[in-house]
């Protein structure tokens, strides 16, 4: 099986630890979200800016697309922190959450010359955290733990080889 | 380096301790789940402690209440006199915009998809009028309100439009239509009492600016014009239908600020147009403009000047004759006292009004005034920097009015208690006085701030906390919170003459009515005269007159 490798302790120790830090951290940002009810992304989607902002702006337009918006991104902080915790359907959460920042950072882009109503908590120039949270799960991607330390370990034994052709693991 | 070879085979010797390693390795960061669980719980805990204020900070989840329209009323005629930058406005939330102004919010969403005025515009509801007849003295003016009174689809310049309303030169002609049942005045404010009154004994129900009155002497005979004939009246105080003052109210109401002693209110505004430097429009000269009418009704004018004369205020009239005709006087009639009420009349009065509304106040004991013509140098008599002290000895309280028209640095209406102190904008917020007696005891275990604001109230939000999210009050402030999900936002303006007209249909009485008016006036003209006289002026509640104080 090629995808498996063989990892130091060390790699592994700190790949697990990366995994599971960006795991609690969307896992958490769904988890306030969804226990507050007043909570929705209209400001934050109002505020967008760049080339595609109006892509952004046009989806706060409509209530029932809202609702789904709201709905879709809660939920998905949520399962894709959850899942990147336990080690479950990893590479699916991986590539999930790439998505997921990689919206946000469509709709707000650090650029030269935008300034956002809510400040960011720092000061960047075209990466910012995102980004970084991007490329993180990239290499989570590229250097999978959870057939190593992860439900994915009994799911490779347990699921149908034609399952597992589809990579979400 | 010790490596670790994985599902290389199942096949082991010890298939027990093997299958435990297994598991082990698989669950081993499930705790984690259990970690984030704990955190978030003990998290929420302590925001429920923290927010444990009940027994001191009752406030109910109440939203504000606004009269609401019966299905099925009736069409009301209206008619305007006064089509100016007001009346455009007053037309507009009435629900009949001009076709020009459709056109501009229409490429202004083109140009910028945020900008949704115009779909705001259009979902504003119907207030089932008609506007039958139209009167201003500037042909220009006159013109436009023709056309805007007619554009029943809302529509730009390309629309369909529906029967154009009667343009009336005179407002006498206006008032003396029969098919005209409610009348909205726009005019420059030496013309509102007048029109009032006559609007009200013509039979017509009344919509006017404020200020009330120009003159002592006629807001007395407005209030009885009113009085007599039982017209409907409101007066133009929009701030009325202001979603945070029905709570700022209830706050105060509950004691929660403590014994309120001081009220800061203030104008900020920085720019020409907000000194009233209005621009000159095109197409005006002596042909276009009925000078004579614009003078103003003879008798105000005689009162006027008799109070100017005797008080030897000579100075504050003119400096040009009344009957010369002037485009600036014209356009920018604000700026003299001649047809003006200055910053006093003009912007003091929203200020008061919404504290008269708030903890219904009444008539100040006493007011005293300073200021200058210190920025706008452009020939005004009215000054540009004014303060006003208002006492209120039966509440135990001063409200200062502070107002610059050449500095727009935000200072707010700021209501101070001896417990809390409370800001009111288009969001409210209570701040915990640290010397606070009613807070003592939770401020000093820490349950409740003082550095920070402690309650907010954001409208449209259903139900308020006394935690809101920096971010959350970060875009309500700026207006942006609620705009287009929960509902409509409404145009206080549209709220206010929707008040007006369900008053006439459901024969009840305005927010604003002509009590309030009186008040409202009234607290101006000392608040003026304070200032014109150079000394404090006195209200002799049993007798309803200004007294003056001795001169400074």
């Amino acid at each position: 099986m090629k995808e498996i490798r063989n990892y130091s302790n060390a790699q592994i120790t700190w790949l697990v630890i990366l995994r599971i830090f960006i795991g609690w951290h969307f896992m958490y940002e769904g988890l306030v979200k969804i226990l507050n009810p007043k909570w929705t992304s209209l400001p934050y989607l109002l505020d967008s800016k760049g080339p595609i902002s109006s892509f952004f702006i046009n989806l706060t337009q409509n209530d029932s697309v809202m609702t789904i918006v709201n709905f879709l991104n809660e939920w998905s902080l949520f399962c894709i922190g959850f899942c990147l915790i336990l080690g479950l359907f990893s590479k699916l959460a991986s590539i999930g959450g790439m998505i997921l920042l990689l919206t946000y950072s469509l709709s707000h882009p650090a650029l030269l010359d935008v300034s956002y109503m809510m400040p960011f908590e720092g000061s960047y120039l075209w990466i910012d955290k995102n980004l970084v949270e991007f490329a993180a799960l990239g290499v989570l991607c590229a250097f999978s733990t959870s057939k190593i330390i992860g439900l994915d370990r009994l799911l490779v034994k347990i699921l149908p080889t034609g399952f597992l052709k589809l990579k979400l693991i | 380096m010790a490596t670790e070879d994985i599902n290389k085979t199942n096949n082991t010797s010890e298939p027990e301790d093997k299958g435990r390693r297994e598991t082990l390795k698989a669950l081993a960061t499930v705790p984690v789940l259990g970690a984030l669980a704990y955190g978030v719980y003990k998290k929420q805990k302590l925001d429920r402690t923290n927010r444990d204020i009940s027994d001191v900070f009752q406030i109910s989840k109440d939203e504000a209440s606004f009269l609401e329209p019966t299905k099925d009323g009736e069409k009301i005629r209206v008619g305007i006199i006064g089509f100016g930058i007001r009346g455009k406005q007053l037309l507009r939330a009435a629900g009949f915009a001009e076709p020009s102004w459709i056109d501009k919010m229409m490429d202004a969403h083109k140009q910028n998809k945020k900008d949704t005025r115009y779909e705001q515009y259009l979902a504003q509801d119907s207030l089932n009028i008609e506007i039958t007849g139209v009167c201003d003295i500037f042909d220009v003016y006159g013109e436009a309100a023709v056309l805007a009174g007619s554009n029943i689809n809302r529509e730009g310049s390309n629309g369909k439009f529906g029967k154009a309303p009667k343009r009336y030169r005179h407002y006498q002609e206006l008032l003396a239509a029969q098919d005209i049942d409610a009348v909205i005045i726009a005019t420059p404010d030496h013309w509102h009492s007048t029109m009032a009154m006559e609007a009200a004994r013509a039979g017509k129900h009344v919509y006017c600016e404020k200020p009330m009155s120009w003159t002592v002497p006629e807001t007395y005979m407005v209030r009885e014009a009113i009085h007599e004939t039982g017209a409907v009246f409101q007066l133009g105080h929009q701030g009325r239908q202001t979603d945070c003052y029905q709570k700022a109210a209830e706050i105060i109401g509950n004691g929660l600020l403590g014994p309120v002693n001081l009220i800061e209110v203030c104008t900020n505004r920085n720019s020409p147009n907000g000194a009233w430097v209005y621009d000159i429009i095109e197409g005006s000269s002596p042909d276009t403009i009925d000078w004579k009418q614009f003078e103003g009704p003879e008798e105000r004018v005689k009162e006027y000047m008799d109070y100017m004369m005797k008080y030897n205020l000579e100075r504050y009239v003119g400096p040009e004759e009344r009957s010369k005709f002037s485009l600036e006087r014209f356009f920018r009639w604000r700026c003299w006292w001649d047809y003006s009420t200055g910053l006093s009349g003009d912007l003091l009065t929203h200020e008061y009004d919404a504290v008269n509304q708030i903890m219904k106040v009444g008539i100040p004991h006493s007011a005293t005034s300073s200021g200058g013509v210190y920025f706008f140098k452009d020939g005004r008599t009215v000054p540009d920097v004014l303060q006003t002290t208002f006492e209120f000895p039966d509440n135990d309280m001063t409200m200062l009015y502070s107002a610059t028209l050449a500095s727009s640095r935000g200072r707010g209406k700021v209501f101070m208690g001896h417990d809390a102190s409370m800001e009111v904008s288009n969001i409210l917020q209570v701040t915990v006085d640290r010397d606070s007696t009613r807070y003592a005891e939770k401020i000093q275990n820490g349950i409740i701030p003082t550095d920070d604001p402690f309650y907010t109230y954001v409208p449209g939000q259903s139900s308020s906390d006394t935690v809101t999210s920096p971010t959350e009050l970060y875009f309500a402030k700026r207006g942006l919170l609620y705009t287009y999900v929960n509902g409509k936002r409404y145009d206080t303006t549209h709220l206010h003459i929707r008040e007006w007209l369900e008053c006439i249909r459901q024969k009840k009485t305005p927010s604003c009515n002509i009590d309030q008016a009186f008040e409202e006036a009234m607290t101006a003209h000392m608040g003026t005269r304070a200032y014109l006289e150079g000394r404090t002026m006195y209200w002799d509640k049993d007798k309803e007159e200004i007294v003056r104080g001795e001169q400074a």
